[in-house]
């Protein structure tokens, strides 16, 4: 579909096509509301599901059965008449929800009457010394080339870092028949007694025992090394992975380095949107506000997913319908729709041992407060002693910040950067994350090019204003 | 650094800086460098650093890179097509370029 042929306004826009956004807009569809569905990438699905009309992975078996369930998401959308568009790029919402969306160069501002964000989740910044050579990837952007290429890493291949998703990307590899060297394991062992006493809620949760036979299944293959410290070294590319261990310093030498330490919301446009967003201290990441039904702060705008909070994809889903029932409530009254609360009971039981995997995996202070010259904005390349030194220079904010430094003011807009900006900040100052904030963020929340603004249809009385 | 498992989709040539490269419809262009083997696809503004695909979903920039004369386009965003043309990004400035 090209911009031409959007309408100028949608009762529905949902931004994002992973499972909230798919669900969310299957349910709204299904039951009468005109919706359409804006996605980035070439292909519905969203990360974790990404590639699922047309993986390369023909065997099932590489990426399981968890991933396969994504097809029944993708299925059920495209049957319900709502309007997919992939490769459609939302640069800006606002609190009025005008929608700016570019698609293959032409740019289009939407009216939408409700507006439900799913932009989903990012990996945590991993900031360690040498993360920005080629040849270091996070272990999400290995599993993407995977799900959609089909592509396997055929060097030396080391991974590091903590989190579900490492051990599932492990998994993955290994029955793709990649070799991997060794995984480094960044997980504090003092998580465990902080996580025990959410263990009896996890062992209830469909995860435990999948986790457990993931865990066994790649421990059989791998060397599993517990780590303290993490850097990457080589001139213009990955050499040496370095690492300290109980027993000193070790060197490996690897051709690719596949950094995880789990996902944050990525909040950048629900932010430029005027969301509220409060610190989670368990996650250590900001969230937006949000109330049962995933409304925000600004009235119509719903954000589904993992972009309200981490709880995987499943629950994702569970969460694009709720909001969606919500936004059919409002626009449709008397609409036929499924029972809410059953979906709130799975929701309930999705959710349920999250705070486990939450403090087990939880990213040590090292790896989330970096110092010396590692860099921190990657973009700008600002280090952690800049960021640390101006902080002690009286520099009491991530915005003030950017003035000193230029850090978050790169493409990236701060999304590799901004939970290290903020949380250097409050380590220097002795505050906390929640009174530092993060930085402000306006549209357009990706870049897009002039051209693409000047392609905005301009009324009679639009071109009056400013002609002469 | 990469490998294929298998060939799916159809063949592809897509030209990066000068040099053809061979790669598979479904591919980004991120993925088709990636899995030709290129070292890097952008330097950067700062330092003048190399820099190769990092996230692969759009969100680091790591992968920007000319295509069809637009600079600055996500490679990872962005599907291959017979006969497009990539270039790798310089990042600090040059004159009369």
């Amino acid at each position: 579909m090209n911009a031409a042929d959007l309408a100028p306004s949608y009762d529905l826009v949902v931004i994002g096509g992973g499972p909230a956004g798919l669900a969310a807009a299957a349910l709204a569809a299904r039951a009468g509301v005109q919706t359409v569905l804006f996605d980035e990438n070439p292909d519905v699905g969203g990360q974790i599901y990404r590639g699922i009309t047309g993986t390369a992975v023909g065997d099932r078996a590489i990426l399981g059965d968890d991933y396969w369930a994504g097809a029944a998401l993708v299925t059920e959308v495209k049957a319900s008449g709502a309007t997919i568009v992939n490769g459609a790029t939302v640069w800006s919402l606002d609190p009025t929800l005008l929608v700016g969306v570019s698609i293959a160069g032409q740019a289009r501002l939407l009216q939408a009457k409700r507006v439900i964000v799913a932009t989903g989740s990012l990996e945590r910044p991993f900031p360690v010394a040498g993360w920005t050579l080629p040849g270091v990837m996070t272990a999400g952007a290995a599993q993407t080339a995977l799900k959609a290429q089909g592509l396997v890493p055929s060097g030396r291949t080391v991974m590091a870092g903590a989190g579900p998703l490492l051990w599932l990307l492990a998994a993955q590899l290994l029955r793709a028949g990649a070799r991997i060297e060794a995984i480094l394991d960044t997980a504090p062992r003092v998580n465990w007694l902080r996580a025990a006493m959410h263990l009896p809620d996890f062992a209830l949760s469909p995860y435990w025992s999948k986790g457990l036979a993931l865990l066994r299944e790649v421990k059989a293959k791998v060397p599993i090394i517990r780590v303290g410290s993490v850097a990457a070294e080589g001139k213009d590319k990955l050499a040496e992975v370095v690492f300290g261990t109980s027993a000193g310093e070790r060197r490996m030498k690897a051709d690719l380095l596949l950094l995880h330490q789990g996902v944050v919301p990525n909040v950048n446009l629900a932010l430029a949107a005027g969301v509220s967003h409060r610190w989670n201290a368990r996650q250590l990441c900001f969230e937006p506000v949000v109330d049962e039904d995933f409304a925000t702060s600004v009235p119509g705008i719903a954000v589904a997913g993992d972009g309200a909070g981490i709880a995987g994809g499943t629950a994702a889903a569970e969460r694009g319908r709720i909001a969606a029932i919500a936004a059919v409530r409002a626009l449709e009254p008397g609409a036929p729709l499924p029972p809410v609360q059953a979906i709130r009971q799975k929701l309930a039981r999705e959710e349920t041992g999250r705070a486990f995997l939450d403090m087990l995996y939880q990213p040590a202070p090292e790896f989330r407060r970096p110092v010396g010259d590692t860099i921190v904005c990657r973009c700008e390349e600002v280090t952690a002693k800049q960021v640390r030194d101006t902080a002690d220079l009286g520099c009491e904010g991530p915005n003030q910040m950017k003035a000193f430094l230029r850090c978050g003011m790169g493409p990236c807009q701060g999304r590799l950067c901004g939970l290290t900006v903020t949380e250097l900040i409050a380590e220097q100052r002795k505050s906390t994350p929640a009174e530092v904030g993060y930085y402000r963020l306006r549209p357009p929340v990706k870049p897009i090019t002039l051209a693409e603004l000047a392609s905005l249809p301009i009324s009679e009385s639009e071109r009056k204003a400013v002609e002469r | 650094m990469f490998k294929r498992l298998g060939d799916t989709g159809t063949a592809v040539t897509l030209e990066v800086d000068g040099q053809p490269i061979r790669a598979r419809t479904g591919d980004t262009v991120a993925a088709a460098m990636l899995a030709a083997g290129l070292d890097h696809c952008r330097t950067t503004p700062v330092t003048g650093a190399p820099r190769a695909p990092y996230c692969l979903m759009g969100v680091c920039f790591d992968c920007l890179v000319t295509i069809d004369g637009v600079g600055s386009r996500q490679g990872c965003l962005v599907p291959v097509r017979e006969g497009m043309t990539v270039e790798t990004q310089l990042g600090k400035r040059e004159a009369g370029r």
